[in-house]
């Protein structure tokens, strides 16, 4: 579980945010974060803490989707084993991270969802056919069911050597 | 009728109290010794709050003795981008480099280098003002006792007392800088402007209960010089002022200070402009440019910051003031935070309330480093020279660097930052792969 201290420091940083001071994040909000409003992703992070389109978060909210950063070791302290699945387990945070490509939300990555995504982190540096080209090889690789889209499973599959449980995760010092 | 009288006279008492006791004295730049016994009597006190307070403390809990600002509150990696989104095999993009992106976007937003500079420092202690009660819990009732009497002090005896100061040093200074003004150019106004300026920086200086220590005066800004400093809020000024006199640049305000302001330049040639006039930039930088060329004129005094920042790191400097040419004398100033936040948050504050927060806390304490003159080298630029004078301020002052523009207090960020992480990425997208 979150120590009451963290909660006590984020909802701190939550009402800093909260510039109309109405209990409620809106994206602009965010957006005035500088180094967040410089990240190539910042759109599409600042979109995931508004999962069914509204427009305004409140801290129930916030917290929930900062929980999918909280890290793995954390688990092993709370004892409850039987409860539903946390919100930062590997298979989650590897949801969360299919999610920011999965715009459509139809549990596939399309090669124009793709593109997209790296067309953001890209900017203007690279042309149409080699970002496609990138694109084409990327799915080729990764697909086996041959349907040209990346289900969750296949996206599963890809990473299953990397490290997504130290490279999502933030940790609070104290 | 009765009443009327007795209040007058108890008025008219208070009045020949303070000029007396205070006025005078500082106006004539001897200390009777007052305010040194209340800051003696104040450092014990809040010595003894900490002592209770960390004695109250049942849980021990390190944070709330750490400056949680010095470390962050979450583990920042700062490792680089190519480092991290290393490569495990030789293909150009992989699904996973959103990894790096993604978690530093959250990073961000948990807690940022740039926004919390343009709110109030926290405290490592409670010092017994409700303003600062963020994260400390009722300890013991004599703590709280301690509390009361200290409202009482501040709100009843403390408050009416820098009220009264503040009045009589705000009046003498339109009144005095107006009369000085009607004077022909002369080195006898010169001389006046300059003991008005001081006089009254001396008595506000005293309505603030201000405490400052000034180091190494064998560096104070000469005539003809550039004095740059951090900025915290419009009572830097009073605080430089009281030890010398300068120039002025500043914005342009409306209200009491814009009533000062046309006063004050009556006598002495401060250069106050519309910041979003482009003649208005213009004719600064005319006006610092035959002010350094003339040695006689006093020194200049511009915070390049441009916005008041919090007193914990300095800002990016704007290049106007170095690309002059000209001697640079670089000032830093470092408050206290335990006696009295001394930040102007403008867009909570407005001067007023700002002003009454101030005057209901307990004290203004600070140091002030005067520092070496600096000159732009051969082949430096006025940025890189900006940056050189800044990191030197930081260092003397114990505040941090941050390469970020105050600015962005109110504006947008530049999307410039956004399209170079991009074009990095780029690097190392086509670097890697084989793309023809």
């Amino acid at each position: 579980a979150v120590s009451h201290s963290q909660i006590t420091r984020l909802y701190s940083r939550f009402t800093s945010l909260d510039k109309g001071e109405n209990g409620t994040l809106s994206r602009e909000d965010f957006q005035r974060i500088p180094e967040l409003a410089i990240n190539p992703l910042g759109d599409r992070i600042i979109n995931a803490f508004f999962p069914e389109g509204e427009d305004q978060v409140n801290f129930r909210g916030f917290m929930r989707t900062l929980a999918h950063f909280r890290p793995i070791e954390d688990n092993e302290k709370s004892k409850d084993q039987n409860g539903p699945e946390p919100l930062n387990s590997r298979s989650n945070k590897l949801h969360f991270a299919f999610r920011l490509y999965d715009l459509d939300k139809d549990d596939k990555i399309s090669r124009d969802e793709l593109l997209q995504v790296l067309r953001m982190m890209v900017g203007v540096n690279i042309s149409d056919e080699q970002l496609g080209s990138i694109a084409d090889r990327t799915i080729q690789e990764a697909d086996q069911d041959g349907d040209s889209a990346i289900s969750f499973a296949e996206f599963v599959k890809v990473l299953e050597k990397v490290d997504v449980e130290q490279k999502m995760s933030i940790r609070f010092l104290h | 009728e009765d009443v009327g009288c007795a209040l007058a006279r108890v008025g008219a008492a208070w009045l020949a109290l303070v000029l007396a006791l205070i006025v005078v004295p500082s106006a004539l730049g001897i200390s009777l010794g007052i305010s040194e016994a209340y800051m003696w009597v104040l450092v014990k006190t809040l010595e003894w709050a900490t002592i209770r307070i960390e004695k109250g403390v049942k849980k021990p809990r390190p944070q709330m003795l750490k400056t949680p600002a010095a470390n962050g509150i979450i583990e920042r990696d700062e490792t680089p981008m190519e480092k991290e989104i290393a490569r495990l095999h030789r293909v150009d993009f992989e699904f996973s480099d959103i990894f790096y992106f993604c978690r530093k976007g959250f990073e961000a937003i948990v807690e940022d280098e740039v926004t919390q500079r343009f709110s109030s420092e926290e405290l490592v202690s409670w010092n017994l003002l409700t303003r600062t009660n963020v994260n400390f819990h009722y300890i013991s009732l004599r703590l709280t006792v301690v509390w009361v009497i200290g409202v009482i002090v501040r709100y009843c005896f403390l408050l009416p007392l820098r009220f009264t100061l503040a009045a009589i040093g705000i009046t003498s200074m339109i009144v005095g800088t107006t009369m000085v003004g009607q004077l022909p150019n002369s080195s006898v106004k010169n001389y006046l402007s300059e003991v008005v300026h001081l006089t009254c920086s001396r008595i506000l200086v005293r309505a603030l209960s201000g405490t400052i220590r000034y180091h190494n005066k064998e560096n104070k800004p000469q005539k003809g010089g550039i004095c740059v400093a951090n900025h915290t809020s419009p009572i830097d000024a009073i605080i430089l002022t009281n030890d010398g006199c300068y120039a002025m640049v500043g914005q342009v305000h409306g209200g009491l200070m814009g009533v000062i302001q046309r006063a004050t330049v009556k006598a002495c040639p401060h250069v106050w402009f519309e910041r979003s006039e482009i003649k208005d930039r213009h004719l600064v930088t005319k006006r610092l440019r035959e002010h350094v060329a003339d040695k006689s004129k006093l020194p200049i005094l511009i915070f390049p910051e441009g916005t008041c920042i919090n007193n914990t790191s300095v800002m990016m400097f704007k290049k106007g003031s170095f690309e002059i040419g000209g001697t640079i004398y670089p000032v830093a100033i470092k408050y206290d935070p335990q006696f009295g936040d001394a930040f102007w948050n403008s867009s909570k504050y407005n001067i007023v309330s700002y002003l009454l927060r101030i005057m209901t806390s307990w004290a203004i304490v600070c140091n002030v480093w005067y520092m070496p003159p600096m000159v732009r080298k051969e082949g430096e630029d006025a940025v890189q020279f900006a940056n050189r004078v800044r990191s030197a301020i930081a260092r003397q002052g114990g505040l941090t660097e941050l390469p970020w523009d105050g600015g962005l207090k109110r504006a947008k960020v530049k999307d410039t930052f956004k399209e170079e992480q991009q074009k990095n990425y780029s690097k190392m997208l086509v670097r890697n792969g084989s793309i023809g």
